[in-house]
């Protein structure tokens, strides 16, 4: 059951924390189902939370760092109205790219609140007991493998707490050549999801996708939508989608808890 | 004889000094075209980012071999420059080591010996150097953006290092030689230069003479030489690593600068009396950077700071993928531009323009395009410089003045203006996944 804020607000309520969705969370099939996963798990967990919905707009990440500042700025006024008029406090978001925007750059404009990626939510969770785990460990001896996301981790730095969530998953955490600060971008950032490659000798993806391979880990988890749509795109190219299974750390989460 | 040499040595060390002020002020007036932006907040961590990342070399303990290297060339190099103090006191005055009867023999022999030793390890170290860079060839040394005077001038310091050392050893080790012919009692002696006298011994007390005079002179020369070329030369940061450090932009790195003229822009259009309260400016609007001079003052100072090291290249997806973006070019290019401005500006006068820009004739638009802004290079550099400000500030320029957009992110834009999403979907069906 999600509830769109709007709807709540008419009944006269407030939720604690809104769930902001984003465009991929909102329209990409495969990552629609991340954003049911972790709907699932807020669910799960009684947490009093509420979507957007038809409200919420792009944060104009990709526009602005593409270059075009206006297209920007007319997304940000628009969402920090949106987001004033409710009163918002508090958000949590499943995209690194809508968090590390409106964490870091709505503010200057007049949009100040309290922001927070699923991966922090989730570690708080499973801190706090509210997220357990099933006994029956079907991950035991398997290897995962995290993708450090640009946005999480080397901008906002965060790089330990999606990992602590997947140890709650009893599984074999294994690291690819680049992680953490050093972590291989999957490719997207910067608007070039949205567009053809510049000539090179390959795609960011599958340089990536082959710093998994080398690894031997059967799972490789990510924690933003983007890097998600270029895994799959990478893991494709290298003929791999029947040896890599691609989850984002909430699926894995949801998928094994109580 | 005595007081000629004295006065060649005033004239030629007051020359020296004289060309490389000139020299370095002209690079603060180049710095200082670029846009204004203020950077006086938080002094406390601005000094300590000065001691550990400029002194302490921080970043650079990545890698702790190399950073250890580095730390000794770097340190061994300024505390030996202490024993400059010396040769400059006897230029000046025509005295010969006039330390050695302030300190006595013993506390002397232990000051030189010391630098002796330093002496050594700062020789190793560029020999470990310029074998990295000739013979093992580091990939990030052999982009092609180093072809030419940049690879020249990174074997140019480290070979003038190693001769700079190696001619204070021998002047030592002449001198002990003098000592030993001449029964000197009071003399000192030097831990390294006792091992080297061997090369002067078969010689005449004039010819050694000869020789340790050469070496002094050949030495303060090396250092007024390399004190001149410093502006010219990559090892600019060693001075500049400072400066540098103290103006870092201490926002979260995946933070891009407002650009408020815009934000007054969009909210004059939706609901003016939110945009009262900024500043309006009657300057004719100008978005983002198609020039050097367009830049901050800060990315110009980082530009004139960046060692060259590649670590940022080395570290860009974009650059192991084979696109032609390098940031470390990136910072060369802003470089040479405002370089080439600022020699605009000494012949012709500061309203010479000629009709070069750093977007265009430098830095390529399928360079800039291939950016992901994932900030792999600001991290990666030891000298907390941001390629990635630049390539954004003229992408800025590139879409808004020029409206040079691939055909793909026109659609994006499109979409995100008409259906606040990057692609085509209404945005009435945002919420539909919740529902099924
Ligand atoms: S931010 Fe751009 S230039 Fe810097 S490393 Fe990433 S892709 Fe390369
Ligand atoms: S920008 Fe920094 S990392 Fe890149 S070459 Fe210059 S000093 Fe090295």
């Amino acid at each position: 059951m999600v509830k769109v804020l709007s709807e709540m607000a008419a009944a006269g309520e407030s939720p604690e924390i809104l769930f902001w969705v984003g465009c991929a969370g909102s329209f990409d099939q495969r990552v629609q189902r991340i954003t049911k996963a972790f709907a699932d798990i807020l669910n799960k967990t009684n947490t009093s939370f509420a979507i957007l919905g038809s409200e919420e707009a792009c944060t104009g990440d990709p526009a602005r760092r593409a270059g075009n500042e206006f297209v920007f700025q007319m997304l940000a006024y628009q969402n920090i109205q949106t987001l004033n008029n409710y009163n918002i406090k508090k958000i949590v978001t499943t995209c690194p790219h809508c968090f590390n925007t409106i964490k870091n750059e709505y503010p200057v404009l007049g949009g100040s609140y309290e922001v927070i990626h699923h991966a922090t939510l989730l570690q708080e969770m499973i801190k706090a007991g509210k997220i357990k785990m099933k006994e029956a460990g079907d991950f035991k001896g398997k290897k995962i493998t995290y993708h450090d996301s640009c946005y999480l981790g080397r901008a906002n730095g965060i790089y330990e707490a999606p990992r602590e969530v997947l140890q709650a998953l009893d599984a074999d955490l294994v690291e690819m050549k680049s992680c953490r600060t050093k972590g291989l971008c999957c490719g997207a950032g910067g608007g070039q999801m949205f567009k053809e490659d510049e000539p090179g000798d390959k795609r960011i993806n599958v340089a990536r996708t082959e710093e998994a391979i080398a690894t031997g880990a059967s799972v490789v988890a990510a924690a933003c939508p983007f890097c998600m749509i270029m895994w799959e795109d990478g893991v494709k190219q290298k003929g791999k989608e029947a040896e890599i299974e691609l989850k984002d750390i909430a699926e894995l989460i949801n998928e094994r808890m109580v | 004889m005595k007081i000629v040499e004295q006065l060649l040595f005033l004239v030629l060390s007051g020359a020296a000094i004289y060309l490389f002020a000139r020299n370095i002020g002209k690079i603060r007036r180049n710095i200082l075209l670029g846009q204004a932006e203020e950077f006086n907040d938080q002094p406390k961590l601005r000094w300590n980012n000065m001691l550990y990342f400029a002194l302490g070399q921080k970043k650079m303990f990545s890698n702790p071999l190399v950073a250890v290297l580095h730390l000794i060339v770097y340190a061994g190099f300024i505390i030996i420059n202490i024993e400059i103090l010396e040769i400059i006191g006897d230029g000046i005055l025509g005295t010969h080591r006039l330390l050695l009867p302030l300190l006595g023999s013993s506390l002397y022999t232990i000051f030189i010996s010391a630098f002796e030793l330093l002496a050594v390890l700062v020789l190793l170290g560029c020999l470990v150097f310029l074998l990295r860079r000739n013979v093992v060839r580091v990939n990030r040394f052999t982009k092609p953006e180093l072809k030419g005077f940049p690879f020249k001038d990174a074997n140019a310091i480290l070979i003038t290092e190693i001769v700079l050392m190696s001619l204070f050893l021998l002047m030592n080790a002449a001198d002990l030689q003098l000592q030993s012919l001449e029964n000197t009692t009071n003399g000192f002696n030097g831990i390294v230069s006792q091992l080297l006298t061997p090369l002067v011994s078969g010689c005449s007390i004039s010819t050694i003479e000869c020789i340790e005079k050469a070496a002094w002179w050949l030495h303060i020369l090396g250092i007024f030489a390399f004190l001149n070329y410093l502006p010219y030369s990559k090892h600019l940061h060693i001075l500049l690593a400072f400066p540098n450090a103290y103006y870092a932009r201490l926002t979260p790195i995946g933070k891009m600068s407002n650009m408020p003229m815009i934000e007054r822009e969009v909210k004059l259009m939706m609901q003016p009396e939110l945009a009262a309260d900024l500043p309006a400016s009657d300057a004719p609007m100008k978005f983002g950077a198609k020039d050097a001079t367009d830049l901050s003052w800060k990315s110009i100072l980082d530009a004139y700071s960046c060692s060259e090291c590649g670590r940022c290249t080395a570290a860009c997806p974009a650059n192991q993928t084979s696109k032609k973006l390098s940031p470390r070019k990136i910072m060369m290019d802003t470089r040479d531009r405002i370089t080439e401005i600022g020699k605009n500006i000494d012949q012709h006068g500061p309203t010479y323009t000629d009709n070069k820009k750093l977007l265009g004739d430098y830095i390529s638009v399928e360079e800039l395009r291939a950016c992901t802004t994932c900030n792999a290079c600001v991290q990666e550099c030891p000298l907390l410089i941001s390629p990635l400000n630049i390539i954004l500030e003229l992408r800025r320029s590139l879409v808004m003045e020029d409206s040079n957009v691939p055909n793909e992110w026109a659609m994006m834009f499109g979409n995100m203006e008409n259906n606040q999403a990057p692609w085509k979907f209404s945005n009435e069906d945002r919420g539909n996944w919740a529902k099924s």
